[in-house]
């Protein structure tokens, strides 16, 4: 029978984990001790807040209080997108529409399927699942656009100067700036198995459920991941492009 | 009097409290040859491309056919106002897709045969088409550009400097092209260049020195 439950003990002695990582930092001068610490500190706060208040809100079982735990994952992933936009204008808005969309329809598809019940048990920890795929995949395009513009200045302002609409001039920018952002996802789901087996499958695994159901919740995973990388940056590349321009249509310095 | 092509009107441009341009006024009719000339960084290549409105001037006005170009659409401005730049970055992977890029921004399809006969007119064959960009010298890639800014015959061609990183060959080649824009299919040419040979072809000579006009 598995045994899930981890005493206080036992999670006072792995920390030794974290005084590895320490001694490690100490040995190289790596400078990251205070970071290390502070991460693992956080790390246990954030987690037994959220632990606890998942525990309520699964409880509770109410449908706006999901909604509202449900915006507040989209909310804090659409910040932290945005911090990856240096120099984009109106980053947050644009995050927080493509996570937003990006994350409401793949629910929805997987609602309309029967995948996925409307219970607070599985709709939040999916939508975080959903939200942080996303959130990475938008930063990534965030920052292969910045440097793609930086890198294909002369090329953009010559479609510009050839009459080319800030659309036409962008294109391959707009193009490389999505395949960038959805790679590590395809590339997950090609090795899905061979190299990792994915925290869900293994989540539900460690729980006791036969390994031939849980992977067919990691195949509904796999996917929804790549829909909604590839949705979410497709929206924010197409709504990001615009702020390397001016109305007079100049490609801004 | 005829309205000039292009004029313009104490045109100025200021870069964080440095004056590039300050108060040029210049008036160019349709059809003229004009070569622009200058010391480097008297602010030429920068006139040039406040003419393109690739940028915007901080003071004074820029018109065209009698109409701020603040008025025109920027795009359908810049088809007729063709701005070829002094190092040509030919961008995608071939020949080809950079000849028809004049066409797909048109919507249209692309004229192969009137490209190869474009690249005949600057001595290139039709195997070019399907030569990767990288694959061409400086020279055989300033010449493309040049034909791709005169696929679809813009009213005013501004040239920076096309010419200056080119051999002899190359130059005359682009020379020829230029001239022939202008005397049989009436383009009206604004050509920045240091070169003596290029600057007695053209039938107006105007120096910047220290951003204004000297003609």
């Amino acid at each position: 029978m598995n045994n899930l439950e981890i005493t206080n003990t036992s999670l006072i002695l792995s920390s030794v984990l974290i005084i590895i990582a320490l001694i490690v930092d100490y040995k190289e001068q790596l400078g990251l001790g205070k970071d290390i610490f502070i991460a693992a500190v956080r790390a246990v706060v954030q987690l037994f807040v959220i632990g606890y208040l998942l525990s309520y809100i699964f409880k509770l079982d109410n449908t706006i209080v999901t909604l509202a735990m449900v915006l507040f994952i989209i909310f804090n992933a659409a910040y932290n997108a945005a911090k990856r936009a240096e120099g984009i204008q109106h980053a947050f808005r644009i995050s927080l529409i493509a996570i937003g969309v990006g994350t409401l329809i793949s629910l929805a598809v997987l609602f309309v399927s029967g995948a996925l019940m409307w219970t607070p048990s599985q709709i939040v920890p999916i939508t975080g699942m959903i939200a942080s795929n996303a959130m990475t995949a938008i930063g990534v395009g965030y920052r292969t656009m910045n440097s793609k513009f930086k890198d294909q200045r002369q090329q953009v302002l010559e479609r510009l100067a050839l009459g080319a609409d800030v659309n036409q001039a962008s294109t391959a920018i707009i193009r490389d700036s999505i395949k960038s952002a959805m790679a590590p996802s395809v590339d997950r789901t090609k090795t899905v198995g061979l190299v990792s087996l994915p925290g869900m499958m293994s989540g539900l695994m460690f729980a006791g459920v036969d390994p031939t159901a849980a992977i067919r919740y990691q195949i509904v995973v796999m996917f929804m991941l790549i829909a909604t990388t590839g949705f979410s940056t497709m929206i924010s590349s197409y709504m990001a492009y615009k702020s390397y321009f001016n109305n007079r249509k100049q490609l801004l310095s | 009097m005829e309205t000039a092509i292009l004029q313009a009107q104490k045109l100025g441009l200021e870069i964080e409290g440095k004056t590039i341009l300050k108060d040029i006024d210049l008036s160019i009719s349709k059809g003229e040859f004009v070569t622009i000339t200058g010391p480097s960084g008297s602010g030429k290549s920068t006139l040039l491309q406040l003419v393109a409105s690739m940028i915007s001037p901080t003071s004074g006005d820029m018109l065209y056919k009698g109409k701020s170009i603040n008025t025109y659409e920027p795009t359908a401005y810049r088809k007729e106002v063709s701005y070829c730049f002094q190092t040509a970055n030919l961008f995608g992977e071939t020949v080809t897709e950079n000849l028809a890029f004049p066409y797909e921004i048109r919507k249209e399809t692309f004229d192969k045969d009137r490209a190869i006969e474009a690249l005949g007119s600057v001595g290139l064959s039709a195997d070019y088409l399907d030569k990767k960009v990288t694959s061409l010298s400086g020279g055989e890639k300033q010449r493309i550009a040049l034909i791709r800014n005169v696929l679809f015959l813009p009213e005013v061609l501004l040239l920076d400097e096309v010419t200056s990183a080119l051999d002899a060959e190359n130059r005359k080649a682009i020379g020829k092209t230029i001239r022939k824009l202008n005397k049989e299919k009436g383009v009206t040419i604004l050509w920045v260049t240091h070169n003596t040979e290029e600057i007695t072809e053209a039938n107006r000579k105007i120096d910047i020195v220290d951003g204004q006009v000297k003609e």
